[in-house]
Parts: C-alpha cells; structure tokens; sequence
C-alpha cells in the first residue's frame, strides 16, 4: 500500500521473471479503448469558424491523443510484466465477490428507490447492505442504527443546511 | 512590518466568537475523519462544499483549513496504534510509530507526534504568512502564457513526479482533465461529452467525482479486500510526557522535519508523502541510533510528522497566492472558492485580506486547538477507532448519498458515482493514484482558458510559451522533471 515498498517492489518484478499480467492487458485496452471514444466524441464537437484561433476541440484532442499514447504504454508494461503495482501478492488473492455483490445490491436499491421511498428508507437499505458486505450479521442493530443515522444526517443537511433532499416517505413526517 | 499589521487584522478575524467555533469545528472534525481510516480531508470538505451557500467565505475557509489541518493531526494516532496509515500522508509514522506502541511507548509516539505537528505546523504556517505577499510580488507580473506554463509544471509534477509510475499518473491526470472538459465550453458555448444527457450541459460535479473515488471506490476496494485479516488496536501505554531522553532526540527531527515538508509542500509541486518519506530518510542517517529504526525509533516519527504538517501548510502558498492546487484537498478548496465567485490567484490577497489573513490567523489558532485536542483527549479518538468497520463504511456510503444526491435530487447524480466509484475502485487495486484526477479536473479548465488567453494575446502563434523567458523556464523545468527519470533508466542499462 505504501509508496516506499513499491520501488522495492519493481526491482523484485524484474529481477524476478517477468510475466504479462492478463488483467493489466485487459485495463491498457480499456484505457485505450476509452481514449478512441474521447476521440470520436471530440470530432462530433461542432467547430465555429469564428473561433478558429483555439477552439473547443484542442484541449479535447491533445487529452485523446494523450490517454492513448499513455494506454500503449501501459500495455507494454503489462505484457512485459514491469507494471509494478505495490501489492505484489494482490495480484493472486481474489477479490471477496460475496462481499461486492452486497455491496452493489445496496448500490442499485438506494439509486433504485432514493426518487420513491425517499433518502431515510433508500439509505438505510444501502447501510444495511454495506455492513453485511463488511461481514455483519447484525440486521436488526444495523438497520436500528441506520435510521437513526439516516434521519439526524437528513436533518442536518435539510434544516441546517438548507438543502432539499427530495421529498419521501418519512420525509413527509419529519 | 506590513504583513504583520495584516497578520493583526486577521487575528482580529479568526478571534471573533463565531470564527473560533468554526476552527474548532474544523479541528475537531478534521482529526475524527483524520483517524477514521478510508475517510480524508478531500472527502469531507467536498461533502461540505453546500455549506458555501448558508455560511460566509471566511468562515467557510476557516472551517476547511481546520479540518485539513485536523487530518493530519489525526491521520498519525490511527497510524501509530493500527499500523493502518489514516492518511496516505502517514504512512511513514506507522513505520516506527507502530513498533513503538507494540514495545508499550505508543504515548510518548502519540506525544512527539503531536507536538511535533505543532512545532512543524506553527513554523511552516509563519513561513506561509511572510512567503505568500513575497509570491503574489513575483506572480503578479505574470501573464497567461506564464499561467498556462506554471499549471503545466504543477501537472507533471503532482502526476509524474511523485506517486510510483509517471504513465499511470499521467493517464489519471488526463482522466480528470477530461471529466472537467465535460459541458458547455464557457468561450464557445458548444456542449462537449455530454452523451446527450441535459444534466451534463453544467459538466460533472467535482463533489460526484472526490465522492466516488474516496469514499465508493474506497469502500469497494476495502470490501473486496476485507477478507484478508484485520488489524488490531493497540492500546495507549506509557506517559504522555515524554522523557528528557525523548525531547532530546525529537526536537532536531521536528526542525528538520518542517525545513524539508515546507519547501516541497510550497513548491508547485505538493503532495505530503515525499516530504515524509525523506525526512525518515534523513533521520534514520543522522540518528545516533541507527540501530532503532525499524523497532520503534522515535525520530522516525518526529521527522515525518513534522514534515507531513509543514507541507500541508506549504501546499496553501501556491494555493492561496497563485490559486495553483497541488493536492486533492486543496484543488476541492479551490472550487469552494469558485462556488464563491471569488477569483483565486495573486489578487486574492489584495482583494480579499479579510479571507486570506483571517484564515492565515485561524490556522496558527487551529494549530494550538490542534495540540490540546490530540494530546490530552487522545482516549476520545482511540474510541473513534474501535466503530466496526461495517457500520463505520455504512455511514461512510450515506453520507455519500446524501452528499451527491444534495446536489440536484437526481438519481442520475448518484449513477455517475458509482461509475466514478467502480473506476476509483479499479485505480486502487491497479495502483493508480486518485489525487491528480481531481487536480486535473479542477485546474484542466483554467489551464485551458490561460492558453486560450495566451493565443488570443499572440493572434494565435504557439511560440509565445516559448519566447517569454519565465514560461520557458517554467515548461523546461517540467520537461526535465517528465523525462529525466527515463532519461536516467536509460543510462543505467
């Protein structure tokens, strides 16, 4: 994790046998993927000849061109094996995908119903779901302490802030 | 004789009743979000950039300045008794710090780290107050090509510079640049990559994008990877006071400590974590015992965490005297200030000293808030520490809610953060660096309109960057800051 163990880190990878990364590969392509689209969207940006001096479209370019010259070198770091990244053994461990799919459920239901239950219910849904992402198996003290938590935050950004939050159902009430 | 007569008129505005709450708030928040590891300062003050609509400019900067201040204060206490850096400016006192709570010495850690902080941040805090008019002096005779060329070195040196790989800096640095071209272009009015969709006509809010990488991707990565073991808390041992012993090998390490992290955090190139890193480096080589470090030496953690509060200091002299961010934190204060309508740069000072001086003022008052908070009320933020991770990533991913769906009660909102979030998420485990996203995004279009200026000034000649000598030493300095390091690999095959 720290920035000193990675140069640490480097030297180990080349003096060791290098090998390409199959997800490293994969993430270049995305970047460079991603830098075709800036590109293609850059060229639909309507140029007004009256501003021909620097027009919309400059800073736009030199960012495509950028990212993609960036993402062919990323690729050859990766094929080559001398990307570097800090958590060498990372790279075996498996993310825990238990873990990230309750988490993304609690995602998707607080999107999902923040417009119709309102903030308190769609975020104490997403609390819940983020505690048992972390390994609780408390519902019923997670959910108590959501509300309470869910309420006092709506409070204060509502009335002491001043910031609509939207209406909801137990908005209605408070 | 003049600074100090502002330095007075702003003492005079950060006494004021309410301005010394506000730092209290400030310090006080700033040191529970410093300890709490996976929340930071850039984080928390993007979740309060609303409160620029209900409160003044001065208190609002003062409440930021605390808190900024007030994670680095705490970012060492999670450091020193988890082993679990709070900050990423604090990974060098978990080194030593944490080997000498784990020998039964975690108060005299806690103790020279915090005083430490306050000798550093005191120091470096005058140094900003007699550095940023001699700044504005120099910047005011700068031009845009001058601008364009001083934005540029800041990006190289905040992307390519530091951090672990230039390329992958880089490409972040691209990434936020382009999340910040998103909208109307303000000179043409043509919209850019906005997909279609009307609610990005005003371009991505810098609140969706800090949230999404610091606390979604954050927490995403920390689920993924919680499975992996836990880090225990060690308690508090030991006297606070530290021992004759103590104070006599901490004293030469906090001075050295602030002459290294003031300069690099004032150059136009930031960032806290080299500045610690090398004070470390000079501290384990001057030691008298060497033989310490790596089981709890107590210079090990004076040197850093002097460095690390100095430098924070030093990255608001470019910030308030050029209106240059050149850490994460500091670009989200300056979209504050752009929510304010106040034009920062070398103006600032001479249009807003209230602002300037009355926060200059309340920082050497947060500084002494600072040391009282985390040295006798050290228990206070131990038990901060033992919230369980479920419950304190639940909260952490409602306030983000409530944070990002504030800014216009629309789920598309909160979509885009956790877009933002997944790739936040996937620049954690591929060992990107998130701080020059943000910097990216908020000064790429600023860098944009100087350049615009600079061609509108020169009927569109490029050589203008070139041909005036102070934009050519600014770009020359960056070409050699980017390539030197290749340069370098290249000769040692």
């Amino acid at each position: 994790v720290s920035a000193g163990q990675s140069d640490s880190g480097t030297d180990l990878a080349e003096s060791e046998q290098p090998h390409a990364n199959r997800r490293e590969v994969f993430l270049s392509l995305g970047v460079i993927a991603f830098a075709i689209l800036v590109l293609f969207q850059t060229m639909q940006i309507p140029v007004s000849p009256i501003y021909s001096r620097v027009g919309p479209t400059v800073f736009p370019y030199l960012v495509a061109g950028g990212l993609f010259v960036l993402g062919v070198l990323l690729l050859v770091q990766a094929l080559r094996g001398q990307w570097g990244a800090t958590d060498a053994d990372e790279d075996e461990a498996q993310p825990d995908w238990r873990a990230l799919g309750w988490l993304g459920l609690g995602l998707v239901l607080n999107v999902a119903l923040i417009d119709y239950l309102g903030f308190i219910i769609a975020s104490t849904l997403l609390f819940c779901c983020v505690a048992r992402a972390f390994g609780s198996r408390h519902l019923a003290r997670d959910a108590a302490i959501a509300i309470i938590l869910c309420v006092i935050t709506y409070l204060g950004f509502a009335r002491v802030l001043g910031i609509s939050i939207g209406a909801g159902v137990l908005e209605g009430i408070l | 004789v003049d600074t100090l007569a502002q330095l007075a008129a702003g003492f005079a505005v950060a006494l004021t009743p309410i301005n010394l709450l506000w730092a209290l708030v400030g310090c006080t928040l700033g040191t529970a979000i410093g300890v709490l590891p996976g929340l930071g300062p850039a984080l928390t003050i993007a979740l309060l950039l609303p409160i620029t609509y209900k409160v003044d400019a001065t208190a609002a900067f003062i409440l930021f300045a605390g808190i900024y201040y007030g994670a680095m204060y705490g970012g060492s206490t999670t450091s020193i008794l988890l082993n679990t850096p709070g900050e990423s400016a604090t990974i060098v006192t978990a080194l030593e710090g944490n080997k000498m709570a784990r020998r039964g010495r975690g108060a005299a850690a806690l103790a020279t780290a915090a005083i430490g902080s306050f000798v550093a941040g005191t120091i470096a805090t005058m140094g900003l107050t007699f550095l940023a008019p001699l700044v504005v002096d120099f910047a005011l005779r700068f031009g845009p090509a001058e601008y364009f060329s001083l934005m540029v070195l800041a990006f190289v040196t905040v992307s390519a510079v530091l951090g672990t790989s230039a390329v992958r800096g880089l490409t972040c640095l691209l990434f936020g640049i382009w999340l910040g071209l998103i909208g109307i272009d303000l000179q043409t009015g043509q919209p850019r990559f906005t997909f279609g969709l009307t609610e990005l006509l005003d371009g991505i809010n810098v609140i969706v994008v800090a949230v999404g990488l610091f606390a979604v991707g954050e927490t995403l990565y920390l689920a993924a990877r919680h499975h992996l073991g836990k880090d225990e808390i060690i308690p508090v041992q030991g006297s606070l006071w530290m021992t004759k012993e103590d104070w006599k090998r901490s004293w030469k390490a906090w001075l050295r400590g602030t002459l290294i992290g003031f300069p690099i955090g004032a150059m136009p190139a930031g960032g806290a974590e080299v500045p610690t890193f090398l004070s470390y480096y000079v501290e384990k080589k001057l030691s008298s015992h060497p033989e310490e470090f790596g089981n709890g030496a107590i210079e090990g953690v004076a040197g850093p965490e002097a460095a690390n509060n100095a430098s924070t200091a030093g990255v608001l002299v470019p910030m308030l005297s050029l209106g240059l961010p050149t850490s994460a934190t500091a670009a989200i204060m300056l979209s504050a200030f752009q929510s304010y309508g106040i034009n920062p740069g070398p103006l600032l000072l001479q249009n807003q000293p209230q602002l300037v001086w009355g926060l200059i003022a309340s920082l050497y008052i947060g500084n002494v808030m600072l040391l009282i908070l985390n040295l006798p009320l050290v228990g206070l933020w131990v038990k901060i520490l033992k919230i369980p991770a479920p419950l304190l990533y639940g909260g952490i991913l409602v306030f983000a809610t409530i944070g990002t769906y504030g800014i216009s009660q629309s789920p598309l909102d909160l979509v885009f953060l956790y877009i933002i979030g997944g790739i936040g998420y996937l620049m954690r485990r591929y060992d990107f660096p998130t701080a020059p996203v943000i910097i990216g995004m908020i000064l790429g279009p600023l860098a944009e309109q100087e350049f615009r200026r600079a061609m509108t000034i020169s009927q569109g000649d490029p050589t203008i960057l070139l041909t005036r000598p102070l934009s050519a030493t600014l770009l020359a300095i960056a070409a050699v800051a980017l390539l030197s390091p290749f340069v370098y690999r290249a000769f040692k095959r």
